[in-house]
């Protein structure tokens, strides 16, 4: 923990001495995002509702993603670059340092500037949230939705990022996973079909990202094939794809130990 | 140059599978979306949702060849730019917009086959696909291609310029590729933009990149509409070419007077 | 018990190759064969050997980077394979190429930062980056950002980094490449300090043989991945044979230049190459020469490793 904050630091502190470029990447990162919601505010312009859920319900469940995902993406800095780092000798560094890998790599070129996706996303959260009546329960879900929502983020990222232990050409369609799942749960899944559904529940457990319990959070657990309490199982869906992503990553790590390469 | 070109961005295999896979993820994400518009509304923007889902995998097809978000030759002007390179490139006795357009022209064929032709085919199993009328729909959407390749050029080419003035135009880019992505309709046809808002979209360049070679593949553009259309991009390409052409000049100028 | 301890250590690297459109092979090399050698605490050892060899592998599993694929390694009294993080506080490694330092920040910040990873004590870490900023002459550098610095002051400011910890052995790889004489003696007085003041084991590869002269007491060749000569350097008379070369520029072509203690090897044009025993001194050939001649520039040439390998091969031949 002390060892993220020094190396993130480190990075936060170049990045301040360009400090022009770093407020401009910020606001881009800002702006590239709050383009997308006004897609959404558009789209709602020609429709009532989109799946069965009004503007208000799809800007929560935009708002609880997007935020997941800036979390996430911020922590993870790092890791899409993970390539990089082995082909420039990086990475040989950071296995000669006393401090667990991941949280090296993590921090490698460590971006502040995403905190631009955060701010846009707590934005349209906070909005959405306006509408809405709150018990404790409902506070309480939302908190743990907002965390077991990074939590699956980051494994997913640091997941799909493993694989350039194995091979970097195809670091892309990483992709399509982590930037794709944010993508498909900003809707209500009930726009897609029910196969989909299951893979993003049972697969690639994104469903568990924002979905599941933000139909308890706005009582509209009707909306779904699955009984209420699947809202609370994002603790377990976190957990269990954090075991897989350790797994993997492990494995990927003694890849690179027993071939250089 | 448009054949070196060409086989220069043809030797990344795995890179293109891996670009082709994520483009075709999100075309499936898009695509869902948009049904869900047209459940809702199965009229908006003058669409049916056949026509709303189409758009979606031309987008996927078009976009590697417009290179909404920069890039394709223009980004090499910017790096020569910055390196200095660009002056030999200023004594070639090929004009500079030429060179850079020949081979731009190499990468957008090649992209068009090796990205473009997987996600609608992928696009065309997996949903109810519009498809032209007649041959003479796939020769004006041939042509319109074609035009919104060169617009998109003379845009990506005049945001690489800025790198002649500025010496960090990161930020032109970035604001270039974010007005790029959202006003040429990728991230939502320029047909459900509303009001006001909605008619300015649909006058500017980035309208000639997409919305219009999507409309003229569904058949919304025939007739006089059709040329008006075509009009439309080509009167953008010539002044975007020119502008790109006027701006070269004065860099070169001024490359040559500061001697790089 | 030795500090560092290798027997049979081997690498073999699996080699994918495409052959035809669809076809494989799948070579196996080796690129470091049942290589034995134990180094004691204390001791500075020259690891050498021609490029390819296996050096740099050889460090990357005696740094616990690397895996070995069969043989025994223990530094420090563990396996670096298996307590790469806790092996990690106890060794220090500069690799020549590559920095471990912060490009965009001042030097203190790399350092302030390195001394946190290791958990180091305040007053520890303050009294190691004193002295070894004031050996190396680096205190008047602290505040200027790593990317300011030339080549050579950043060098200074990798040992530096990789000493803060107080480790017990100090690897290094290529450490003199691409600097200037100055430069050079300064590192090789430091690093002779080090050693005799807290007893740091070195390990270092090169090519540089003023290095090895300058440092080592013992030589360790491995060539093709195979321990070829492992002892002391003066017990071979790899020295001996070995030969410095000064080229001189004349002011104009002349016929070959004659000066006691130097042949004349080569003559291109006004540029003439003398050669003369490498543990000679230079001065008293380049006095001759500048007596004698029109000089328009001189320069040294030393011998390097490459030569003093084909040596030790002719010795034990």
């Amino acid at each position: 923990m002390r060892a993220y904050a020094g190396l993130a630091g480190v990075w936060v502190r170049a990045s301040w001495t360009y400090r022009t470029s770093f407020w401009l990447l910020l606001a881009s990162s800002f702006a590239m995002n709050a383009i997308e919601f006004v897609s959404v505010l558009f789209v709602f312009a020609n429709v009532p509702d989109l799946g069965g859920f009004g503007l208000r319900e799809v800007a929560f469940l935009y708002g609880t993603t997007g935020v997941s995902m800036a979390v996430a993406n911020l922590l993870v800095s790092g890791v899409e670059d993970l390539g990089r780092a082995i082909r420039t000798g990086t990475l040989d560094q950071m296995l000669v340092r006393p401090v667990p890998l991941l949280v090296q790599v993590c921090t490698e070129r460590f971006a502040l500037r995403r905190v631009g996706r955060l701010l846009q996303a707590v934005a349209v959260l906070m909005w959405a949230c306006w509408w809405l009546t709150w018990t404790p329960l409902t506070v309480g879900l939302t908190v743990l939705t907002l965390v077991c929502g990074s939590v699956l983020f980051f494994c997913l990222f640091v997941l799909v990022s493993s694989l350039q232990f194995w091979t970097t050409d195809a670091a892309e369609a990483a992709n399509a996973f982590t930037y794709g799942g944010n993508t498909l749960t900003q809707y209500p899944l009930t726009i897609y079909p029910g196969g989909l559904v299951k893979a993003l529940t049972f697969v690639v457990p994104v469903a568990f990202v924002n979905w599941y319990p933000s139909l308890l959070v706005l009582g509209r657990t009707d909306a779904s094939d699955l009984p209420g309490w699947a809202g609370y199982l994002s603790p377990v869906a976190a957990a269990g794809l954090a075991l897989v992503t350790g797994i993997v990553w492990r494995a990927g790590v003694r890849h690179y130990r027993s071939t250089g390469s | 140059m448009a054949t070196r070109s060409f086989r220069r961005y043809s030797t990344y295999r795995a890179a293109t599978l891996a670009g082709l896979f994520t483009n075709t993820v999100f075309g499936i994400i898009n695509s869902f979306v948009l049904l869900a518009v047209w459940r809702a509304n199965p009229t908006a923007g003058g669409y049916d949702a056949s026509d709303a889902v189409t758009y979606v995998w031309l987008g996927q097809s078009i976009i590697m060849v417009v290179m909404l978000w920069g890039g394709g030759t223009p980004s090499d002007l910017t790096e020569r730019i910055r390196t200095g390179d660009v002056t030999i490139d200023l004594h070639r006795p090929a004009p500079l917009l030429a060179w850079y357009l020949s081979a731009d022209v190499g990468r957008a064929v090649f992209h068009l086959l090796a990205r473009g032709v997987v996600p609608t085919v992928v696009g065309a199993l997996l949903f109810d696909l519009r498809y032209p009328a007649g041959p003479g729909t796939v020769v004006a959407f041939a042509v319109s291609v074609g035009l919104a390749l060169l617009v998109s050029f003379g845009l990506r080419m005049l945001v690489a310029s800025a790198s002649f003035w500025l010496l960090d135009a990161q930020g032109v880019q970035q604001l270039g590729s974010l007005l790029a992505v959202f006003l040429s309709g990728l991230t939502l046809p320029l047909v459900l933009f509303p009001g006001w808002f909605g008619e300015l979209a649909r006058a500017l360049p980035f309208a000639a990149l997409l919305q219009v070679p999507a409309d003229v593949w569904l058949g919304q553009l025939t007739g006089p509409a059709l040329f008006r259309g075509l009009g439309f991009q080509a009167g953008w390409a010539a002044v975007l070419l020119a502008a790109a052409h006027v701006t070269l000049r004065r860099a070169e100028r001024r490359v040559v007077v500061q001697g790089g | 018990m030795s500090l560092i301890e290798v027997r049979d250590l081997r690498r073999d690297f699996v080699v994918r190759r495409r052959t035809g459109r669809f076809s494989r092979t799948r070579d196996v090399v080796t690129a470091v064969r049942d290589v034995s050698f134990s180094v004691e605490a204390g001791e500075m050892v020259g690891y050498i050997g021609p490029n390819g060899a296996g050096k740099s592998t050889t460090i990357k599993m005696l740094t616990g980077i690397l895996v070995p694929t069969s043989g025994h390694v223990e530094v420090a009294g563990v396996d670096p394979s298996r307590h790469r993080t806790a092996l990690a506080r106890r060794i220090g490694v500069v690799f020549g190429q590559r920095s471990s330092l912060w490009w965009d920040l001042p030097l203190r910040d790399s350092f302030d930062l390195l001394a946190r990873l290791h958990d180091l004590p305040r007053a520890r870490y303050r009294e190691n980056l004193g002295r070894f900023a004031d050996l190396l002459d680096l205190t008047a550098l602290l505040d200027t950002p790593v990317r300011q610095l030339s080549l050579g002051q950043r060098m200074r400011g990798e040992i530096t980094a990789a000493l803060l910890h107080d480790p017990d052995v100090l690897y290094l790889d290529e450490p003199t490449i691409g600097l200037d004489v100055v430069s050079k003696a300064r590192l090789r007085a430091f690093l002779r300090e080090l050693n005799a003041e807290r007893g740091t084991t070195l390990l270092l590869t090169t090519h540089d043989l003023g290095d090895i002269e300058a440092l080592c007491d013992r030589v360790v060749l491995i060539d093709h991945g195979s321990l070829a000569f492992d002892g002391p350097l003066t017990s071979v008379q790899a020295l001996a044979g070995a030969t410095r070369t000064l080229v001189v520029d004349l002011a104009e072509p002349g016929p070959p230049i004659d000066v006691p203690g130097a042949r004349t090897t080569r003559v291109d044009g006004p540029r003439q190459w003398l050669s003369f025993p490498a543990d000679a001194s230079a001065a008293p050939v380049i006095a001759a020469v500048a007596a004698g001649y029109a000089v328009a520039d001189l320069s040294l040439q030393e011998p390097d490793v490459e030569q003093v390998i084909a040596r030790l091969y002719e010795g034990r031949g």
